[in-house]
């Protein structure tokens, strides 16, 4: 097995969760309970990366990063290095294309959470950010969890998107699920089998475990 | 002197909706100002407006002399900067949160040392000692109310504001808890404004009543004067009685409460521990007329008082008698019978009210 490409694909996962985790609880706040008109513009492009073909999202973030979009000219001024075919253009990558994935159970826990909590915090004076952290985030914890975990599995399990931006260079941006196409395409079928049947395993038990904690909510099934 | 809050506002809906909030309420200190109509009237939107969870499209909300809302100046206190203390209607207790944690919620600003002793007060003066490690789910209704109340009270709001408080409950709780919570009201010493559709919640607990309707403000003013003089038809159907008056039991006797209202003497079913000062309500159609006055002997029952006809209005196959028998009292009976009886202005008669018929709301 290519314990490389493991290591690599979970500390991409990991640094997107997180960043997704970061980005997404103000975005799916506001995406909750704004009332501005123009909402659904930025609700359609974040769920773009689900019905995106991969290949279409990393031409053009291939193209943003280029050394000539402002973008990549910005990033070789701060850190004196290219973001294509780099760690960092990847997990740049990895975000976007793993959004909606960790906006949308937010943002529909937190529309679920009950008008009356929140107004009943905002009259005991709790500011909304102070209410955002005692009543509406520990209320939506399934909704955070799902979160996480799917951006995670979804992250590992990237493709089209890497090979487009980071391209296959070991210890960079070769992640497994490029290992396995490597191999497959070697007709190296064992250590293929080997990954394939990890990855399956994790994600399972990953999705199971969720799954498992979120059955005391007692809602109906939703994958999102 | 302006009056301490006054608000006159209005809220529009996204789908042309608006309701007119308009009313004071002249003094601090203890009052309970009721916002009195049907379901859909908009009382909740104005005591939302009040709280500041509603925007003020047109007119301003005062308070103290500071200015909550006002339209035109653009000005929109939030919520947490008016110090009040807000009831909804559905309580809204924190679910992952104790009893003593929702209690605390918004003592943020004091020690834990503070927090603690008001919370320790809170538990003491809502009963709900031994429930403090309690989930709000493992509560019952009244118990739940309670601690709404308490966590309402904590942070010792300038007003407070109450929706529908006792309507989640089951009957006999509302009616044990509605005596409490003048009671406990009048302790704190602060301006209540109370929302509720029930006529004897609202003569119970209020001191001054806002009729609404339709999203506005049909008539407010004393409890008394609003329910003694209607300013029109629609507000009389909305109070769903012709007479409310004050009055004070003089003596109980086998089951029969003796009240002195105005200069009158009536009887009525003692309905048991009510206290002295009672508003006893009365129905129209519970009124008769009779010629000849004095009063009668032949049946202990009945009221019989001599009265004095002030007016009579016609309403369709009804007749509405305005009667003084000492306080003022309305009656509602069919033409035919005023046509028999040869009524008119200024006659002497004799009112017959059925003992059982009266309707006694204590209002100590």
């Amino acid at each position: 097995m290519d314990w490389q490409a493991i290591r690599l694909s979970l500390g991409l996962a990991a640094l997107t969760t997180a960043s997704l985790l970061i980005l997404g609880l103000p975005l799916a706040y506001w995406l909750a309970f704004s009332r501005r008109r123009w909402k659904f513009l930025v609700e359609a492009v974040v769920a773009m990366p689900l019905v995106l073909p991969p290949t279409v999202l990393g031409f053009y973030l291939l193209l943003a990063m280029g050394p000539r979009s402002p973008l990549g000219r910005a990033w070789e001024g701060l850190f004196g290095s290219t973001l294509p075919f780099s760690f960092e253009g990847l997990l740049i990558a990895s975000v976007l294309y793993s959004l909606p994935f960790m906006i949308q159970p937010l943002a529909a826990a937190f529309a679920s959470v009950d008008r009356g909590l929140i107004e009943a915090s905002w009259c005991l004076g709790e500011s909304r950010f102070r209410t955002f952290l005692r009543v509406i985030a520990p209320l939506s914890w399934a909704g955070i969890l799902t979160g996480v975990v799917l951006s995670f599995a979804h992250t590992l399990g990237e493709f089209g998107v890497v090979l487009m931006v980071g391209g296959n260079l070991p210890g960079r941006t070769r992640t497994v699920s490029i290992a396995i196409y490597d191999q497959v395409q070697a007709m190296d079928y064992g250590p293929a089998a080997r990954t394939a049947a990890l990855l399956l395993t994790v994600s399972f038990l990953v999705l199971t475990f969720t799954y498992a904690l979120r059955r005391q909510q007692r809602k109906p099934w939703t994958l999102i | 002197m302006d009056a301490h809050l006054i608000c006159d506002a209005d809220h529009r809906y996204g789908d042309g909706t608006t309701i007119e909030a308009r009313f004071e309420i002249p003094q601090p200190g203890f009052s309970v100002t009721v916002l009195f109509g049907p379901s859909g009237s908009g009382k909740t939107t104005a005591l939302r407006l009040l709280a500041g969870l509603e925007r003020t499209d047109r007119g301003s909300i005062r308070f103290g002399g500071a200015t909550w809302s006002d339209a035109t100046r653009g000005i929109h206190c939030s919520p947490q900067h008016r110090d009040l203390g807000f009831l909804p209607q559905a309580y809204s207790l924190f679910p992952h949160f104790s009893v003593t944690e929702n209690l605390g919620y918004g003592l943020g600003a004091q020690t834990p040392r503070e927090r603690n002793a008001r919370v320790a007060e809170l538990l003491h003066l809502l009963d709900l000692k031994g429930l403090a490690d309690r989930r709000p789910s493992e509560l019952s209704g009244g118990q739940q109310q309670r601690v709404a109340l308490g966590r309402a009270l904590a942070r010792r709001p300038r007003l407070l504001l109450l929706d529908e408080p006792l309507s989640a409950l089951d009957r006999p709780s509302q009616l044990r808890l509605r005596k409490d919570l003048r009671a406990l009201l009048r302790t704190l010493d602060i301006p209540t404004v109370l929302v509720t559709h029930d006529r004897a919640e609202a003569l119970q607990l209020g001191d001054r009543l806002v009729v609404m309707d339709q999203g506005r403000v049909c008539q407010s003013g004393d409890i008394q004067q609003v329910f003694d003089r209607p300013s029109d038809p629609a507000v009389a159907a909305i109070l769903g009685v012709e007479t409310v008056v004050r009055g004070q039991i003089e003596s109980i006797a086998e089951g029969m409460a003796t009240i002195a209202v105005g200069s009158a003497r009536i009887l009525a079913a003692d309905p048991g521990s009510l206290g002295w000062q009672v508003f006893v309500c009365i129905r129209g159609e519970d009124v008769a007329v009779e010629r000849g006055g004095g009063s009668g002997t032949e049946s202990t029952a009945r009221n019989r008082l001599p009265a004095r006809i002030t007016a009579l209005h016609s309403e369709g196959p009804l007749v509405r008698i305005s009667l003084d028998c000492g306080f003022p009292l309305e009656s509602l009976v069919t033409r035919q019978a005023c046509v028999d009886l040869s009524l008119s202005e200024g006659d002497q008669v004799c009112a017959i009210l059925k003992a059982a018929a009266l309707h006694l709301i204590p209002h100590d």
